[in-house]
């Protein structure tokens, strides 16, 4: 066997053992606080075609909240990154500020964002919006402080103009580390939408989840939660790979 | 960076910050920004203290922090160990590498439910919360600690015939420190973050609890009171934790 | 002289690393048959990548020999450092966490020395290798030699009996190494141990050594032992003698064809013999 084919056999291995703690998990707990894999695979089944209306709903609640999060994160943190990246001063003064605010549990300003938008979607979109802009911000930052110095150069001696430089030399050579900032801001931005969700809404796969224990309803819960988790782990993989083959490149 | 330009970017740092507070004052106090949304940093800060001396919050306080305290021992000790024995196996840490890479990609909050539904609804899912989220992060920078220790590191302990654990106390530990401090000061801010997330979602009381219980109650002066608590409490620690963590580089890097 | 005037000793020793994930096994050393005589200076050189680091290695007890035996003392050498083998690596292994003083004192505290003998031996050491006034300093305040110094210290503190020295000085400036090279030399004579030492510099093997021992190009093995009947109290002066340059031309003699092997060419017919 050769060496890819001994890891992929490793991590499904690892697969296996994780699904078989479950099992074990929910021999010991019982049926009024876990489902078993089978079970929750099947009632995720059931999700997707008899109960399918309702959960469409809940679903399109959060895809929403969280797409339009997603791309206020992207736009704004961009901005703010590309700003104190290229503008020495600025990036010193604010690098350890963005830090900072990296480690806060912003969940703490939750009830702010209540009190300024009210509950509803745009709430949500917030909550999502001040979980990715900072660790955008901080990867784009980092990106261009990062430019060789000796690749602005050459732009300069090939009579580059602003335009051209950005486009084949500045984007190319930022890209690996922008994306991941992107896949870290995703993931974030995701965590922020739902825990919104959990705590503050009556609608959407974090409200489901919380609803669905009020009622005692474990089918429910186990069969989003693990959707939920199934789907950012799809994601994050296919973001991953990308980022993978960019830092190839580089 | 010499000492001059570094004085230089920190007063322009603080001037930024009071500035920044300070222009949120003022637009209250101009009612640009209505009360009802916000108070005013002063009133905040005059909150608080009329809090903290009333005695009301105090055990919300003890025990959101000893939650908190139980996730951040739980997770060095369990984080570290785990890297550890994962480290000395290779291929084990080749199959979890996805494992760890994808772990902060998925919203594991969603299980806080299932946990609560298992161990009902008592200060146990919170600290589990907490360590979930702070555990894998010390895992990964020990990992990583562990790779950057030199090869000769390793001669030079058995060159000294030292025995197997002596070694990893006494050569791995240091020689991984800045790595474990990256881990150490992740660990801080997600068994906080665990814990008061799982609190604002649902808990029996805690600060977070509290907080949403202020907001729910149009107690606008209490919410604001704990939340500047919170952030206080964190920004402190955060600063503590940055400060150490400067004077032991200076040490080693000679910087 | 000891009764038994060999020291350590490598009968037949092979060292082939195992195939790892797709990289055929590489045979690195050997065979190679050694005496290192009693308080001896021995050097060995060689072209890159021929096995010298391997040799020191397998004589510390390192590394396992693939074959053949190694012996220290008349005791066969095993899967640990022997008590008594002291070894200074290429790479700056001072501990950064640790001041000079405690770098030094490390593998005393280690064995459970006694405070009061601690001190000594460490003071000792300290002011033999010129460190006395940075005692309370880190590593990462000297340079590097100095930091090279602080391994030397901390091997001297256990008094080894044979003391193994991987081109200590590899990554120090020429002047640097040249100085370093008396001050090893000072080394020997205080501790009358016995010395290997894996060098590329062939002057440096040349100045300092009893004996120099040539290898071949990989797989490392012995192509001659070059004696060189210097007097016990030379220093690095001793490059103005008349039979230095006969000694290093002799090394060189070997290398440049061996030299050339590790580079993948072949050696071409000398000029003009």
């Amino acid at each position: 066997m050769n060496a890819t084919a001994k890891r992929s056999f490793d991590i499904l291995l690892v697969l296996v053992a994780l699904f078989v703690a479950w099992q074990a998990l929910y021999h010991v707990v019982g049926d009024t606080a876990l489902t078993s894999p089978l079970q929750t695979f099947a009632y995720i089944g059931e999700l997707f075609t008899t109960k399918s209306e309702r959960f469409a709903a809940h679903a399109w609640e959060t895809g929403r909240a969280f797409l339009l999060a997603l791309a206020l994160s992207y736009a704004i943190g961009m901005s703010i990154g590309i700003l104190l990246g290229a503008h020495r001063l600025s990036g010193a003064v604010g690098e350890p500020i963005l830090v900072a605010l990296y480690s806060l549990p912003k969940v703490t300003l939750y009830p702010v964002i209540l009190l300024v938008f009210g509950l509803g979607l745009s709430a949500k979109v917030a909550f999502g919006a001040i979980h990715g802009v900072i660790p955008v911000a901080i990867f784009v930052m980092n990106a261009i402080r990062h430019i060789k110095p000796a690749y602005l150069k050459t732009a300069r001696t090939m009579n580059l103009s602003p335009w051209q430089t950005v486009a084949t030399v500045i984007v190319p050579a930022t890209m690996p580390e922008i994306v991941t900032g992107l896949r870290v801001g995703f993931s974030v931005t995701l965590l922020g939408v739902l825990i919104g969700e959990m705590f503050a809404s009556k609608q959407g796969l974090g409200f489901m989840v919380m609803n669905a224990i009020n009622l005692a309803d474990v089918e429910t819960m186990m069969a989003v939660a693990v959707l939920l988790f199934a789907a950012a782990a799809i994601a994050n993989g296919f973001l991953l790979w990308l980022d993978h083959r960019l830092h190839r490149r580089v | 960076m010499n000492h001059g330009a570094m004085n230089r970017v920190g007063t322009i740092r603080l001037i930024v910050i009071v500035g920044l507070v300070g222009t949120l004052e003022l637009l209250i106090r101009a009612d640009v920004i209505p009360r009802r949304t916000i108070l005013p940093p002063s009133e905040m800060a005059e909150a608080l203290a009329n809090l903290l001396a009333s005695g009301k919050a105090t055990q919300d306080i003890v025990q959101t922090l000893t939650c908190v305290a139980a996730a951040l021992v739980s997770s060095i000790i369990g984080g570290f160990g785990v890297g550890v024995l994962i480290h000395r196996v290779p291929r084990l840490r080749r199959a979890l590498d996805p494992f760890f890479a994808t772990y902060y990609a998925v919203p594991f909050f969603i299980f806080y439910p299932v946990l609560i539904a298992i161990f009902d609804l008592s200060l146990l899912p919170i600290i589990l919360m907490g360590f979930a989220f702070a555990v894998i992060a010390m895992t990964i920078a020990t990992l990583n600690g562990l790779d950057r220790v030199p090869k000769v590191m390793a001669k030079v302990a058995r060159v000294h015939r030292m025995a197997g654990f002596d070694t990893a106390l006494r050569m791995k530990l240091p020689a991984a420190a800045p790595h474990l401090f990256t881990g150490l000061k992740l660990c801080v801010a997600y068994s906080f973050i665990g814990v008061i997330a799982s609190e604002f979602i649902l808990a029996p009381s805690g600060l977070g609890h509290a907080i949403a219980y202020a907001y729910n109650d149009f107690d606008n002066r209490t919410m604001y009171a704990l939340m500047l608590f919170v952030l206080v409490v964190v920004i402190t620690a955060n600063m503590i934790l940055h400060g150490w963590e400067q004077r032991l580089l200076r040490r080693w890097q000679g910087r | 002289m000891a009764p038994n005037p060999v020291h350590a000793r490598l009968s037949g020793v092979t060292r082939v690393y195992a195939a790892v994930a797709g990289y055929r096994p590489v045979h690195a050393l050997g065979p190679v048959d050694l005496e290192l005589r009693h308080g001896e200076f021995f050097s060995v050189v060689g072209p890159s990548g021929c096995g010298k680091s391997t040799l020191l290695e397998v004589m510390a007890g390192l590394q396992p020999p693939s074959e053949g035996t190694v012996e220290f003392e008349g005791k066969k050498v095993a899967g640990e450092v022997p008590d008594g083998v002291g070894v200074v690596f290429q790479e700056d292994a001072s501990f950064p966490w640790l001041t000079v003083w405690d770098n030094a004192a490390f593998g005393l505290r280690r064995a459970g020395m006694d405070g009061a003998e601690i001190e000594r031996r460490v003071g000792d050491a300290l002011a033999f290798m010129g460190l006395k006034d940075f005692q309370q300093a880190y590593p990462a305040q000297l340079s590097g030699g100095m930091r090279q110094r602080v391994c030397i210290a901390r091997t001297l503190v256990l008094q080894p009996r044979l003391i193994l020295l991987d081109e200590p000085f590899g990554a120090l400036d020429a002047q640097t190494r040249l100085l370093m090279g008396d001050e090893v030399l000072r080394l020997w004579r205080r501790t009358g141990a016995t010395i290997l030492l894996i060098t590329h510099a062939l002057d440096e093997a040349a100045m300092l050594s009893d004996r120099v021992g040539v290898m071949s190009a990989r797989p490392g093995r012995f192509l001659d032992l070059v004696e060189t009947n210097w007097p016990k109290d030379r220093d690095s002066t001793i490059v103005s003698q008349a039979g230095f340059g006969a000694v290093t031309a002799r090394l060189w003699h070997h290398l440049r064809g061996e030299s050339m092997k590790a580079m993948g060419q072949s050696a071409p017919a000398p000029a003009g013999a």
